[in-house]
Order: structure tokens, then sequence, then C-alpha cells
């Protein structure tokens, strides 16, 4: 009798064990490995997407396709060498569906491989060097590229009567990107271009802005990565450009939201093209902004936040599309075309290329209250990375 | 007769040097079941055995030739580079890249050793750094050789002894660099253990003593100098070639520093401290950094402050201990 109970009782407790994991298998979470310079001179993008995927899982919910997202946030401080082993040891011990992050462009370029052998989704949410997608057939990006940005500067420039300009750029992708890709357009156009490099590591820029100061341009060109801009804005006062009567454009990294309240008044007057703006108009963004700055007092989102916020957004909307379904080359189809109204505006991405179509918007620096914003003035509709377009 | 015996006894207390102990034994035949032990850090591995090699490098001159030196990573570099541009323009054979890396790394060795033999250690520091700066700059300027601050893309390898590909869970990449750092370490075990390499400690310890007993003192110093930044160079082909990728960040300053602190932790001048030290380093900075990846650094500093304050002697003692215990061990087998 007590036997049969025994038994009774374990063929009762089996089926209700299997059950269990059957059920917790249909909900088995879904694991992102998220890779990101948390310290180092890059730490700044590190912390702003961190922050944005944490908003996102509180604000969104971590449920998506009905698979549980689960973070798991590894420090590269911005050596690649770094950055992929620990791509390689989320993929192979983690387990993890999708990577994520990538802070720099050499960081991005390392995993490639890695995302290519393992088939795993390489979703790119900072690097902004143009040939990055390229590099995979596993990368989709929510950043921006570099050309995307500043072709629209090289035309808004010749439009408003600025006909010779020096370009200052950081030495590594993204700048040379940007060096090259604002040059063409504006020459095109008639007007004539100076331009030098600054390396990328401990940058003095004392004695190029020398040069700049010395050639007398209508306008600098300046591209330095998320982070730098404060310095790079004080020397430029402490040369008296602005004074001078040197206009200062460029894409919108030199005036980084997350920065920009401690440029101070100097960054008054600088226009600027880029995809994000935290005084960008909308009622989506007011919500984002808020939520934000609740979550992480003193901090301001900033465009690498919204490339962090947008890459989550991804990652669910692919999920969502394969019903839960983690298989990489399905998730990547997924994410190819894929389309939301992000708080930076509508975005799209694009089925051939794996990068992003969104608007890019020319601002202003401008007092609003007694902060500093980047006001937008003007919108160019769903631009293309230019360089992959013209292929 | 008297000088005879004597003679004897110096050699005799030489060769029991060179002997091998059971706990090096021990510790070889640990490394390579690492293999089997811990399947899933396969890829820690690789990094820690490349440090080590790394780290041996810099006990060669450091332990052994008292060449102090904060620029090691210009031989790493070097090394890394020179396999990682073969690999991708000639062949993608890795011996002939390790070849080539060692052999790379031993040129700019041997053409700045006489910078490095003069004066004393202070301009050693200075002009060590200096080289590993110049290396720096040439390889961010020459973008189009070296691919600048992007990094090296597209070093495609053949498989080792064309059997076994690289693969993503770093199973041949462990293996193949246990291998070499083994072979080199024999190879360096040999050296210091040789009449070279006693007369290399004995410009070490008494540069004045030595040159009047008939040492040469600035060929043994440069030869030493020459064969470590050839092993460097392997630690950086190594490196290149289990990775696939060279970054300008191998030619930071931040390497030459960390392998110091490698080789303060693992203690110089017995050809484990390095290895020791790398495996402490290493698995510190894993364990730290998985815990809080953003203040990791914080609690490293921590550590390793205290470390040199006063923790130091607590691992020499331990390795001293264990590898008594192994010798007990050992001499009561072989009774």
């Amino acid at each position: 009798m007590t036997h049969r109970r025994t038994v009774l009782k374990g063929v009762l407790g089996f089926a209700l064990a299997a059950s269990v994991s059957s059920a917790a298998l249909a909900q088995e979470a879904l694991k992102i490995g998220l890779i990101l310079p948390m310290t180092g001179p890059f730490a700044s993008t590190g912390r702003q997407i961190d922050a944005a995927v944490k908003l996102f899982l509180a604000k969104e919910g971590a449920v998506h396709g009905g698979r549980k997202l689960e973070v798991i946030l590894k420090d590269d401080a911005g050596n690649a060498d770094a950055t992929r082993r620990l791509a390689q040891e989320l993929v192979v011990n983690d387990k993890v569906s999708v990577l994520a992050g990538f802070g720099l462009t050499p960081l991005a370029m390392a995993t490639a491989q890695v995302a290519t052998q393992a088939k795993v989704p390489q979703v790119v949410m900072a690097a902004a060097t143009a040939t990055i997608t390229e590099a995979s057939p596993y990368i989709a990006r929510t950043s921006f590229t570099l050309p995307q940005a500043s072709e629209p500067m090289a035309d808004w420039a010749w439009a408003n009567g600025i006909k010779k300009v020096f370009t200052v750029v950081t030495d590594y992708g993204p700048g040379i990107d940007a060096e090259t890709s604002f040059a063409n357009k504006f020459k095109a156009a008639g007007g004539t271009v100076e331009s030098v490099r600054v390396p990328l590591r401990g940058p003095d820029f004392a004695p190029f802005l020398q040069r700049v100061s010395e050639a007398k341009p209508d306008a600098l060109f300046v591209f330095v990565p998320s982070g730098v801009g404060a310095q790079f804005m004080k020397q430029f006062v402490e040369r008296g450009l602005d004074k001078a009567g040197v206009k200062l454009i460029g894409p919108g990294d030199v005036v980084d939201d997350d920065i920009l309240q401690g440029i101070g008044d100097v960054a008054l007057g600088a226009i600027t093209t880029h995809h994000y703006s935290a005084a960008h108009d909308s009622p989506a963004n007011k919500a984002f902004v808020e939520a934000f700055q609740k979550a992480n007092p003193g901090m301001r989102p900033n465009f690498m936040a919204v490339g962090g916020y947008d890459g989550m957004q991804l990652i669910a909307k692919a999920l969502e599309a394969t019903k839960g379904d983690a298989n990489g080359d399905k998730l990547i189809a997924a994410m190819k075309g894929a389309s939301w109204e992000s708080v930076r505006g509508p975005v799209k991405i694009d089925p051939d290329t794996r990068d992003i179509i969104q608007n890019i918007y020319v601002r202003k620096t401008e007092k609003v209250g007694s902060e500093l914003h980047n006001v937008e003035f003007a919108t160019i509709k769903d631009v293309k990375d230019p360089v992959k377009a013209r292929k | 007769m008297r000088a005879e015996s004597f003679d004897a006894r110096v050699r005799q207390a030489l060769y029991a040097n060179r002997r091998w102990h059971p706990a090096e034994i021990g510790f070889w035949i640990l490394a390579f079941a690492a293999y089997l032990l811990f399947p899933s850090h396969l890829l820690l591995l690789n990094e820690i055995a490349i440090l080590a090699l790394f780290a041996l490098s810099l006990d060669l001159i450091l332990g052994y030739a008292g060449i102090v030196s904060l620029g090691h990573a210009a031989f790493l570099g070097m090394g890394a580079y020179a396999a990682g541009l073969l690999a991708k323009h000639v062949t993608g054979d890795p011996f002939a890249g390790l070849a080539c890396g060692m052999a790379a790394a031993g040129l700019v060795g041997l053409l700045t050793s006489p910078l490095v033999l003069r004066g004393s250690d202070l301009t050693r520091l200075m002009v060590t750094l200096g080289v590993a700066l110049i290396l720096y700059e040439l390889a961010n300027s020459f973008g189009s050789l070296t691919g600048g601050a992007d990094g090296l893309q597209g070093v495609m390898m053949k498989p080792v002894l064309g059997q076994f590909e690289f693969d993503i869970f770093g199973r041949t990449a462990y293996l193949y660099s246990l291998s070499v750092l083994f072979l080199l370490f024999l190879i360096a075990r040999r050296v210091v253990h040789s009449p070279v390499g006693l007369s290399l400690r004995a410009v070490r310890d008494n540069p004045l003593r030595a040159s009047a007993s008939g040492v040469p003192n600035g060929r043994r110093l440069a030869a030493a100098y020459t064969l470590a930044a050839a092993y460097a160079g392997a630690a950086g082909a190594l490196l290149a070639q289990t990775t696939q990728f060279v970054s300008l960040d191998v030619l930071d300053f931040h390497r030459s520093a960390d392998l110091m602190l490698v080789l303060i932790i693992g203690g110089a001048g017995y050809l484990y401290g390095g290895l020791i030290g790398a495996i402490a380093f290493k698995l510190l900075q894993d364990a730290i950094a998985s815990f809080t990846p953003q203040y990791w650094m914080f609690w490293i500093g921590l550590f390793l402050v205290l470390f040199v304050l006063g923790g130091r002697e607590i691992i020499h003692s331990a390795v001293k201990t264990v590898a008594g215990r192994f010798a007990r061990l050992g001499r009561g087998g072989a009774r």
C-alpha cells in the first residue's frame, strides 16, 4: 500500500516536473550579451547605453515574443581584443542569442567574425563607421553613420553662404568617414576645404586649432568621439576662434547632450546635423527623457542612449516577429525591414544593408530656460547611409 | 686535489639547479590538463598563456639580466603586426607567422639594444618607454598598412599543422599557445642554466667583477635583450593569430605597465614568476570584472596596493610550501 502510494507520488511528481520544465522551456530567457566600454576613455558611451537598456526593460517590459530578455553586461574598456574574447565567451559559455553594444568602430569590427561564425545577430548600438554593416551579414545597426550625418551638413553650409571650411576630425574610421563625406559633398557644391586629423588617444587640439586660426576659414567642421567634445570646445575658446568669427559646424558628436551642460555657453550658436537631440519635440521623446533622468539623476540621454534604447527595441521587435524563436538567421531576417516610431522620429532598418534609415535634423545650440540644448530647426527626411547607397 | 673537488662541488651545485623539480612537472601537467578540466574557459586560458609568455620574456631581461623596461609592449606589438600582416598578405600558416613575429621583434630588440645598454636604470626606463611610444605612433600614422586606430582587419589563419582549425571555443588556440609557451619555456630554462645564463646573472649582480673575469658584458646583455624581444614577439604573434585581429592597443603603454605588475605579483628571476603572475592577474581581473563591470579597476588597484604592501610574501611562501611538499613526495618516490 505504502509502496503503491510512493510510486503514485513519484509518477505525479515526475509529471509535474515535466510540465513545469516544458513551460520553463517556452519561456526560457533570451540572453543578450551587451559589451560596452564601461571603463577607460570611452566610458561615457557605455554608461549611456547601459542606462538606456535598463530603462527599456523597465518601461517596455522584459517579455517579448513570449521570451524574457536577460542582459549580460561585460566591460571591454575599449580594447578590441577584449571585446572579441568577451563576445566569444558570451556565445560559447553563456549561450547568448544576440550580441549588442560596441562603443567604437574597431570593437564592432573585431567582433564581426564571431557573429558570422556563430550565426548570432550583432546589434551595433553606437559605432558609426559606414562600412561596419558590411563586415558580417549578421550585423544590424541602430545608431547612425557619419556620412549620414555629415553630408546634410555640407548642403546646409553651402546654402547658408559658407565658402571656405576647415575640417578637424579624429583620425579613425568614423572621423575619416565624416571628413571625406563632408569634403566631397562640399567641394562638389563649389566650396574649398582644408583638413587635419587628430589622434584618437590623448588628443591635444591646440596645434591643430592654431592652423585653423591661421587659415581663417568661414567655418570649422569638427568631429570628435562622444565624450571628447568638452575638451575640444575648451581649446576652441582658448584660441579665440569663437571671437574670430569662425562658425562651428559638424555632426552632433561635439555638442553631445551628455556633456553639453558642462561645455557651457561657448557652445552657443554651433550648427550641427544629427539624428537625435534630447530637445527633439515629440511626446514620446519628452516621456523618454523624463524617465531617463528620473532613473539616472544628473544624466541627460544623448544619441548613444537612443542607439541603445532602439537596439533593444529592434531585438524585441525581431523576437515578436519570430514568436520567440532565437535562431540567428531568423532573427536577423526579422530585423531587416523592421520599422518603428523611435523617440528620435520614424526609423527603419534597411533590408538591403541592415543599416538604419532615419531623419537627420539641423540643430542650433541654444539656451532653453537655464539649460543648453540642441534645438532642431530643419529636418531632412529618411536619410540612408550615402556611402552604401551609392554602391 | 682540493681545487678539483671544489670544481666538482660547484658543478654539482649547478647541475642540481638544472634538474627538473617535481613541482615543475606538476605545473605543466596541470597546465595541459586545464584543457580538459575547464573546457568552457579556454579563451581565458589562451589569454593567460599568451600573457605568461610575454611575462616570461620580461623576466628574462629583468630577472636574469637586470634590465628594467617600461616599453616591452613594443616587441609584443611588433610581433603582432608582423604576424598579422604576413597572414593577411602572404600566408596564413601559423608557424610561419610565429617565426616572422619573433624575427621582426628580435630584430627591433637587436637594433635598440645599444640604446638600452647605455646608462642606468632610470635611463633604461625612459629609453624603452620611448621606443614603445615611437612604434605606437608609427603604427598609428601608417594607417594604410596597419589599419591605424581601426585595427588590422582581414587576418585569416590556416589550420595549425594543416589539421586543427582555429575554432570559436578556443580549443586549438589554447593548445597552440600553450605548446608554444612550453617549448619556448624549455629553451629559456636551458639558456638560464647554461654558462651564458650564469654569466648573465654575474653581470646583473656585479658588472665590474664580471667584466674583470672575462665576461663580455655588453654582448651578453644585448643577446639577452634580443632573445627577450623575440619571446615578446612570439607572444604578440600568438595574440594576433588567435584573435585574428590586431589593434593599436598591443603597443599601448598599459600593456607594458600591466606586465610589470604581473611580474611583481609572481616574482622575478625564477622563470615561473611570470607564469604564476599571469594566472593570478588574469583570474583576478576576470572575476572582479564579471562581478562589477564598471568599477573593477578600483578593486584591482586596491588589491595591488595591499598585495605589494604585505601580501606578496604570502604567495611566495605558498609557492615554496607546495614546491617543498612536491619535493618530499618526489624524494620519497625515489627512495
